[in-house]
């Protein structure tokens, strides 16, 4: 339905269009989470895990359909990435050249995650996948800035690279599942692939999404990746792109191989507190400002992972929140790292300083974000890493606890990194005596940093409706995991 | 004798009369000025013409077994004359150039030869037929090589190509006296049912199969690609690499298939290690290459280890698999090739990579064309190529074994490699900033019918899955 829309947008690149696209998609968004809470309290998700499904036979003799789906799940995910598209649009408003071809890319970008989150067929979700991933080469590669060519490169071969392990993994379910079907919900359904099978595969879907959720170690793609980004990707990258890991992790690799997944966990779970510890320990020692949000990113996402390898409701729920904020709060700080970027052209904090004085607007709003991201209740954050915490603690054996507690170190940890940048750039005495001629933000900055706050603290305020859609999604298919 | 026989080969028939009627009109019209167009007209329209028999031809056979065609074999000889004709339509910057302009009939004529040639070697049904062919598409091909005749280059890579030709023809020779010498017969049916495993007929198939390996280029039957493709007009570099290729891969599948069925075990084998070599190998060497036709020689070997993973499976998918491959390579090939030509030509035939630094900022439409079609050849979605790979690996894991999932595991991480330098050629063109870029120039209608045709095929072959269905059901 919507998606004929998404697809077929007029790629026209003109300011002008992108604004209206953007904002046909975040209000579409919108308008599908309460057609879809509508939708819901008439069909139990029990009984119809995915609604306004709808599937067109695309290449027959290989069962390969067009089966489109929503849940929960991604209804959460399309609401986030149009509100990033969003504000993407206003964040990239004065980037000069090549505006055409930079919005092209920058569409075709979200193009790609928008048929992720609502594909239910194997082939068209990877095809999606690989469609978001590409432009990245281009966006970095022209626009960025510093070592821009070898992050674009690094970044496009470590991801294609995960992409080839998930290529192995899908023919792997589909011939194993008996060839007869793409469709995700229809293997889960039939849940025949044998238990060895599954462990074969598993990593190869798992660790294949996980190049992209940040999974440690094979997570060094996205600090260069995200540093060397024209702020706009950042923000599209870090916020939405990262999350499709994590989605396709919980959604492909645990729901169709659920008994790899019981007694794999282990290995991976090891992995994952790593990637929450290592990366939170990482941004600690960065002088970069992008650095340290990248690595904050990969701690974070490998939150979103961790929790969800706890398979416990709680926790599964507390993952997709935190993608949710973290979304959210990551968008923001790259928005604004982007803006102060553009003013100061440096972003070593050791060069950095005294800028609340210089720009109050875009301060507050640094302190903002800085907040939320350390778990302020009241934000977002302080809502999804409760959750997981709480929900990982739920296992009652050794393991898992001990795993719970040393990935809770990393509160502390990102509580330092944030405030000693805090207090380094925006208090203390002017670094540079230019600075003090530096402008505050213009309309359309604030505008799209306005709109980030309202929604990571919208979503800290009022979590109950985000989490019962959320819930909705994550139910079946646990129950599907965990029999 | 029985002359009806040959309405049941209608394709191999009429492109004969084309054949002809392109001789006697390149004599015909000696001295006339517009002679050039008019043949090309002639040519091109007999060419477009040609797609009506390989439509109507049905499955059938001629000459007691010597000739045999199935539908999937018609929708090939259907591609592979597709193909041919973007072949002519993009040579016609470089057959209009002065030293050339005065030969461009003999151009059509080999052409036509070589493809008739590929035409009876996939549709044969006995050893000697088969051999026909091949040399048939063999030998025109050394003079197409060498066609600028003028330039060191191309007369030294024909005769390199035309030295291991000859060579790679007589040990297949040799192979297939063997494959006699153990059933006493050279039809392919009566071949199947007799053949048993003994070492004289694994020293027969290793030899058969290095002959073809040789039309593929397939490591380590290599060695002549990248020297030949370099010396050789843009133009026929372009038809050697995909249209030539494909025919070959194609037989190569069918013998296989249908052939050697009894001895599947070996030739599986032989499949693996050649395939592995031939993508990995070239892989490796393509990133190191600076100059383009070498660039895109090394590329193309590799692609044709991709061809042949569809043979893996051994079924009808890897059949329509291979079909499609072949149809995605032939477009986005080509349409690499028509933009180097485009290039070459109007740049003072210039084809090193570093030459294309910056086209983005001169020449943005063919920088993009040529973006599009690179993103096609390393399998990156929206584009065909993408869905071809796709299906390749299908049809390579539907075989079921770890080994042959280990094969498509490596075929997969060479697609990474192969994105890089690909890539480096897009970062090239988009990134490098060069003081001394290209000129812009505008490029010509047949060069622009040439990228339109092969880039409606990029985005719609993989769109479109009829395509795709109409293939299957060939095979079927």
């Amino acid at each position: 339905m919507l998606l004929g829309l998404w697809i077929a947008r007029n790629l026209n690149q003109v300011r002008g269009v992108m604004v209206v696209g953007s904002s046909c998609l975040l209000a579409l968004s919108v308008w599908l989470v309460f057609a879809f809470l509508d939708m819901r309290a008439t069909m139990p998700a029990e009984e119809f895990p995915m609604l306004f499904a709808e599937s067109i036979p695309w290449f027959k003799p290989l069962n390969i359909a067009y089966s489109v789906g929503v849940d929960g799940i991604s209804v959460v995910m399309l609401l986030l990435s149009s509100i990033i598209v969003f504000t993407g649009t206003f964040a990239s408003w004065q980037l000069k050249p090549m505006t055409k071809e930079y919005f092209l890319w920058f569409t075709l970008l979200s193009t790609g995650v928008y048929g992720f989150f609502i594909c239910t067929d194997m082939f068209t979700m990877f095809m999606f996948y690989e469609v978001a991933l590409i432009p990245m080469y281009l966006l970095i590669g022209v626009w960025g800035s510093g070592n821009k060519e070898y992050a674009a490169m690094k970044l496009t071969l470590m991801l294609m690279g995960g992409s080839a392990l998930l290529i192995i993994g899908i023919l792997g379910i589909y011939y194993f599942s008996g060839a007869t079907t793409m469709n995700v919900q229809e293997i889960a359904a039939m849940h025949n692939i044998p238990v060895d099978v599954q462990k074969i595969f598993f990593p190869f879907i798992f660790i294949g999404f996980g190049v992209l959720g940040a999974l440690f170690p094979f997570h060094t793609w996205s600090p260069d990746g995200h540093a060397s980004a024209p702020t706009a990707v950042s923000m599209l990258h870090a916020g939405v792109l990262m999350k499709l890991g994590g989605y396709g992790c919980f959604r492909v690799a645990m729901y169709l191989l659920p008994d790899a997944a019981q007694e794999l966990a282990w290995v991976f779970l090891i992995l994952t507190t790593i990637s929450v510890v290592y990366g939170a320990l990482s941004a600690c020692v960065q002088t970069d400002l992008k650095y340290i949000n990248a690595y904050s990113s990969v701690s974070h996402c490998g939150l979103v992972l961790f929790a969800l390898l706890m398979m416990t409701k709680t926790a599964c729920t507390g993952a997709i929140l935190q993608m949710l904020s973290h979304g959210l709060m990551t968008a923001l700080f790259f928005a604004l790292i982007g803006m102060i970027y553009g003013r100061t052209h440096t972003r070593d904090i050791r060069k950095l300083g005294g800028l609340m004085k210089i720009m109050p607007f875009l301060s507050v709003g640094y302190v903002i974000a800085g907040l939320a991201n350390l778990g302020l209740p009241g934000f977002s954050g302080f809502i999804a890493e409760m959750t997981i915490f709480v929900g990982s603690f739920e296992n009652a054996d050794m393991f898992h606890r001990v795993a719970t507690i040393i990935a809770c170190t990393s509160i502390v940890v990102t509580a330092v990194y944030i405030l000693r940048t805090v207090g380094r750039i925006l208090f203390g005495n002017v670094a540079d005596p230019h600075y003090l001629e530096l402008t505050d933000a213009t309309w359309d900055e604030r505008f799209s940093v306005c709109c980030l706050i309202f929604c990571v603290a919208g979503l800290g305020s009022f979590p109950l409706w985000a989490s019962n859609v959320i819930t909705d999604g994550v139910a079946p298919i646990l129950s599907v995991i965990n029999f | 004798m029985d002359y009806s026989q040959f309405f049941n080969m209608l394709p191999e028939a009429t492109l004969m009369a084309v054949l002809v009627i392109v001789f006697i009109a390149d004599f015909a019209l000696h001295g006339n000025g517009k002679k050039n167009t008019v043949l090309y007209t002639i040519t091109g329209t007999l060419m477009f013409a040609q797609a009506v028999p390989c439509l109507l031809a049905d499955a059938t056979t001629a000459f007691g077994g010597l000739y045999v065609t199935s539908n999937s074999v018609n929708v090939m000889k259907l591609i592979l004359t597709a193909g041919t004709l973007i072949v002519m339509i993009m040579a016609q910057p470089w057959l209009n150039r002065d030293d050339v302009k005065n030969k461009a009939g003999e151009f059509y004529m080999l052409v036509v030869s070589t493809l008739l040639g590929m035409y009876m070697m996939m549709s044969s049904g006995h050893f000697l037929m088969f051999f026909l062919g091949l040399e048939m598409a063999s030998v025109p091909m050394a003079c197409l090589v060498a066609f600028d005749k003028m330039k060191k280059n191309s007369a030294e890579s024909a005769a390199k190509f035309i030295l291991t030709a000859t060579f790679s023809s007589g040990v297949m020779l040799y192979g297939i006296s063997f494959i006699y010498g153990a059933v006493g017969t050279l039809y392919f049916d009566d071949v199947t049912t007799r053949l048993s495993t003994s070492s004289l007929t694994i020293m027969g198939l290793v030899f058969f199969f290095s002959g073809l390996g040789f039309k593929i280029s397939l490591v380590p039957f290599h060695f002549w690609t990248a020297d030949t493709y370099q010396g050789a007009p843009t133009a026929v570099t372009g038809y050697l690499s995909v249209i030539s290729k494909g025919a070959a891969s194609f037989t190569l599948m069918v013998i296989l298939m249908k052939v050697f069925a009894p001895m599947i075990e070996y030739w599986e084998y032989l499949l693996y290690i050649v395939i592995v070599l031939s993508i990995t190998i070239a892989n490796l060497f393509a990133i190191r290459q600076k100059e383009l036709k070498r660039f895109m020689a090394f590329s193309s070997i590799s692609q044709a280890g991709y061809i042949m993973l569809a043979v893996i499976g051994n079924s009808a998918t890897g059949v329509a698999a291979l079909t499609y491959y072949v149809l995605v390579y032939v477009v986005a090939n080509m349409s690499v090739f028509t933009v180097i030509n485009a290039v070459e030509q109007n740049c003072g035939g210039t084809t090193r990579m570093d030459s294309y630094n910056g086209l983005y900022k001169t020449n943005p439409k063919l920088a993009f064309l040529m973006t599009l079609a690179l993103f096609s050849l390393a399998g990156i979605p929206p584009f065909a190529g993408m869905f071809s790979k796709f299906f390749v690996f299908m049809a390579a894991a539907e075989q079921g074994s770890f080994l042959a999932y280990f094969v498509v595991f490596i075929a997969l991480i060479n697609t990474v490699v192969s994105l890089y330098y690909y890539l480096l050629i897009v970062k090239a063109m988009y990134i490098n900033n060069d003081e001394s870029s290209l000129p812009a120039f505008r490029s010509d209608c047949n060069t622009r019918l040439a990228l339109a045709l092969c880039t409606a095929g990029i985005v719609a072959f993989g769109v479109f899955s009829c395509i795709y269905e109409w293939i299957a059901a060939a095979a079927h």
